[in-house]
């Protein structure tokens, strides 16, 4: 495994600014800006409900009718925003530029369509390979590459046939056969077992180190984010509240709703003891209005009822009237 | 695979049976003594034996079944007991004109149901795709004999565009045919589309909501072509099942469309049949109806197993 | 749930529409439904005969008023047959040994072989047509539906909680029949019931036209349109009326079966 190294200046390949997503009626992801580069892994991290999955959709031009998006989202080679693109154009960039990974591999394939095929398909659709049976070989060799048993075999196979784990490495094929500039992965691994999850991370974390594609590595696991992310940023509310290095995150949380993450993961749990966030988190759109948290917050008072302004802090920055560091 | 086909197949023999043994008892043996309801209630003791013996009916029923059966695949049906004709070449004649109709009724039903139904289930938020949703439902509620009416009423009497009935064989006269075949076809195929613009509305509407179309989509295609080369393979798993019901109430429904436009399909000779009371005629035309209902069942099954390659490995 | 159940009250309004014509025509008609007036031979719309009269002199609107009454006396008996007979196979098809079940199941395919039209034809050729053997007939070919959905909606029922619960303490077959099986499918029997009736009113009308169903001179929609039928070139709309009738009936109990399935169980019937 060859990792780029991080310290260096990289091209930034993904700039995404003043993201809003919502229906008519409720606003579901409100203000998300961040950079992607080159190579770059970060984490996006966040309870069910917390708009990560949406955040993603939306980059992606992707989101559910009656779902829409304003704002900015630039990828670099792409002339134009993918935020009111047509879909003409977001189909030039989906499967090519930019790809995406589920976290439901059981249904995310054709099941009728021999698996061989689905992924030499978007290689064809982006001209990658001349011919179809160009494609058919190249095919197979991701499959290989995504280390599936039999690859030759397992290409005439259909989904039904494969495991979930199988399914997801043909996924990842997918995703990566056309080297991206940019992968967004929601939460690909939850949905399998636990033996097989760490296969399967190993497999993006090379396919991206080799074609040095930025991961966006959607998550509710903590410890995933820290052995896998360089950067993180946590969701809760539709709003990014806090945003920064990794190390320098998940050591020094500065937002009650991260330190809270944290206590509740046995990231943090020193002494054994699982602890949790007091609360739920409230429906889609229906969050307080002033800090998204104020209602879930230890140390919430009457300032909270404002929404409190970005605090830039070494790389990043949090939200939040009543940062964790300064009294802790 | 061929497990299942091999399960299928022998379901569809035993189906075909046990249809024939129910219709034959049904319409041999309820009714009583065909001789006697030929000769009528004066004649004597040994006439009647004589025409029983004629007949064939003095045989134990089990011979007579035996004997009708295996006459079926050869197309022979026995002789009439009213008018003594050999009511097999009927048969064939008619079922050729009455497959016309229901083919030609399908391919109406097609042509209006794929791409409304698409329409309906692409746009189901939009005015256009309710509005689709309603016709049909009221296409629904009009049965083809009705369809038939007012379309005679409105192309035939008003219009005066196309025959209000009649039938030419093709190879007469081609043109003739086909004007006249127009009305009945559509009368049979619009009611039929409205149905099965349904099942395609909803078909296609499940696919959408499927996350292998997101995939689809992931992977560059745009909304359409990822429905038309990823969706619709799977809507069509649905439609086939639907498409081979609606196959038998095409047959049954030109049945009584043929009434409506004066055409010598199967329908008429079975409802002649019955009002001569020509009860062999009507018990041959009965079977090849069942029969066409079986077959057709039968191919869906093989073609829901080629469609869907998750049945094929099904034991 | 604010949203109104459009199809519940469309379908509610027509049908009711229709039983309120049966019941008016018991104790109120223009004129006397089957009186034929050969002074009065086909004549148009009119102050005296709001649709007109028919080929006989029969008055229309008092025709389609008693015709109301065949095509929900039809109805009731084809779809109480299917329903009576129907439900019960399917409830011990799903709680009695897998070869009943299997049994079952067969022979409702065979039956399915056999459309309700053909059915009723096959008995009109045997019994000689009439009401009674055209209503039969329809019956028994809805039978299976009834059958299958009772089966189906029996297995879920069973494999819920609460029957296992009841099961486990001790409670008899028959009584989780009556007191969790039969309540919980109730309502997936009435929307079938609803279906089935709209098959069973075409299914009459069609034979009527045919001549196998309602004898004369008994008012039916069907064999009103047949009869327009050899009008049709001289006065069409006479067959719009009764083709007009049949179609909202059957668009009714279609719409209330409709209606009725939203709002019994979404989740029951969606996934056949």
């Amino acid at each position: 495994m060859t990792l780029v190294d991080p310290v260096t200046a990289r091209d930034e390949v993904l700039r995404v600014d003043g993201l809003h997503v919502g229906t008519q009626n409720l606003r579901l992801v409100s203000d998300v800006s961040f950079t992607l580069s080159a190579g770059e892994r970060v984490g996006l991290i966040g309870e069910s409900g917390s708009g990560k999955s949406l955040t993603a959709a939306a980059i992606m031009g992707l989101l559910p009718e009656g779902v829409h998006a304003s704002g900015s989202v630039r990828l670099a080679g792409v002339g134009h925003d993918l935020v009111g693109a047509s879909v003409r154009q977001l189909a030039a960039v989906h499967g090519a530029a930019m790809t995406m990974v589920f976290q439901e591999p059981m249904t995310a394939l054709n099941p009728a369509m021999r698996v061989g095929d689905q992924v030499a398909e978007v290689m064809l659709l982006h001209g990658a390979r001349p011919d179809r049976r160009a494609a058919r070989a190249a095919g197979v060799e991701l499959l290989a590459q995504v280390r599936l048993p039999d690859p030759g075999q397992l290409a005439r196979a259909y989904p039904h046939q494969l495991s979930g784990g199988q399914r997801q490495r043909v996924m990842i094929a997918i995703a990566l056969a056309n080297g991206p500039s940019v992968l967004l992965a929601d939460e690909p691994t939850t949905a399998l077992d636990v033996t097989v999850q760490a296969q399967v991370l190993e497999l993006i974390l090379t396919g991206v180190a080799e074609r040095g594609s930025a991961l966006l590595f959607i998550t509710h696991d903590l410890a995933v984010v820290a052995t896998v992310c360089e950067r993180v940023m946590v969701m809760y509310g539709g709003r990014v509240v806090e945003a920064g290095p990794v190390h320098e995150v998940f050591t020094r949380p500065q937002h009650p709703y991260t330190r809270g993450l944290l206590d509740a993961s046995d990231l943090a749990s020193a002494d054994g003891r699982l602890r949790t966030i007091p609360g739920t988190v409230p429906a889609a759109g229906r969050f307080p209005a002033g800090c998204v948290f104020r209602n879930r917050c230890p140390s919430a008072s009457d300032e909270c009822d404002e929404r409190p302004r970005w605090m830039e802090r070494a790389g990043g920055g949090y939200a939040c009237w009543h940062p964790v560091g300064a009294h802790a | 695979m061929v497990l299942h086909l091999l399960r299928r197949t022998t379901v569809f023999v035993v189906s075909l049976v046990v249809a024939s043994v129910a219709v034959f008892a049904f319409m041999t043996v309820l009714p009583g003594d065909p001789a006697r309801v030929a000769l009528g209630v004066n004649a004597t003791e040994e006439a009647v034996a004589a025409t029983r013996a004629e007949f064939g009916t003095d045989r134990p029923l089990v011979v007579q079944y035996a004997d009708w059966v295996s006459g079926l695949p050869r197309g022979e049906f026995g002789r009439s007991y009213v008018t003594d004709a050999d009511i097999g070449p009927q048969i064939v004649d008619r079922l050729l004109v009455t497959t016309w109709l229901v083919l030609s009724g399908m391919v109406v039903a097609l042509i209006v149901a794929l791409p409304l139904g698409i329409a309906a289930a692409v746009r189901h938020r939009t005015p256009s795709g309710a509005l689709i949703s309603g016709l049909s439902q009221v296409g629904v509620a009009v049965p083809s004999f009705i369809a038939g009416i007012l379309l005679v009423t409105v192309f035939a009497v008003r219009l005066g565009w196309l025959p209000s009935g009649g039938w030419t064989p093709p190879a007469q006269d081609p043109v003739q045919f086909l004007r006249q075949l127009a009305l009945p076809a559509l009368a049979l195929g619009l009611v039929q589309g409205a149905v099965l613009t349904r099942y395609v509305r909803s078909a296609v509407l499940d696919v959408l909501r499927e996350d292998f179309l997101r995939t689809a989509r992931a992977k560059g295609l745009t909304p359409t072509r990822a429905l038309v080369r990823h969706g619709l393979r799977n809507a069509a798993i649905p439609v086939v099942t639907v498409l081979g019901l609606q196959l038998a109430t095409l047959l049954i429904g030109a049945v009584v469309v043929e009434r409506v436009f004066v055409i010598p399909g199967l329908g008429s000779l079975l409802l002649d049949g019955v009002a001569n009371r020509d009860l062999l005629l009507v018990q041959g035309v009965v079977i090849v109806l069942v029969l066409a209902v079986l077959v057709v069942n039968f191919l869906v099954d093989v073609a829901y197993t080629v469609l869907d390659p998750r049945l094929r490995r099904a034991g | 749930m604010s949203r109104v159940n459009v199809s519940l009250v469309v379908g509610g309004v027509l049908v009711g529409l229709v039983v309120a014509s049966a019941l008016l025509s018991f104790v109120w008609t223009p004129y006397d439904a089957v009186q034929v007036d050969p002074a009065t031979r086909i004549a148009p719309p009119s102050a005296a005969h709001w649709l007109g009269t028919d080929t006989f002199g029969r008055d229309v609107v008092s025709m389609l008023l008693v015709g109301a009454r065949t095509t929900l006396f039809v109805g009731v008996v084809a779809v109480g047959v299917a329903a009576v007979a129907g439900t019960p196979i399917g409830v011990l098809a799903a709680m009695g040994p897998q070869w009943l079940g299997e049994l079952v199941m067969r022979t409702n395919d065979l039956v399915l072989a056999f459309p309700a039209l053909l059915l009723a034809v096959m008995f009109g050729a045997v019994f000689g047509p009439s009401t009674l053997t055209a209503m039969v007939a329809i019956g028994i070919a809805t039978i299976p539906s009834f059958a299958r959905l009772a089966r189906s909606g029996t297995m879920q029922v069973l494999a819920t909680e609460y029957v296992l619960a009841a099961r486990a303490a001790g409670r008899t077959r028959t009584a989780i029949a009556t007191r969790h099986v039969l309540p919980n499918i109730a309502g997936l029997l009435l929307v079938q019931a609803s279906v089935s009736f709209a098959i069973a009113v075409l299914a009459e009308a069609a034979l009527s036209f045919l001549g196998f169903g309602t004898r004369p001179p008994t008012p039916s929609w069907g064999r009103m349109l047949q009869e327009a039928q050899q009008l049709i070139y001289s006065t069409p709309e006479l067959a719009l009326w009764p083709g007009l009738a049949i179609a909202l009936a059957v668009l009714g109990f279609n719409l209330l079966g409709d209606g009725l399935r939203d709002r019994f169980d979404p989740r029951l019937v969606d996934h056949r």
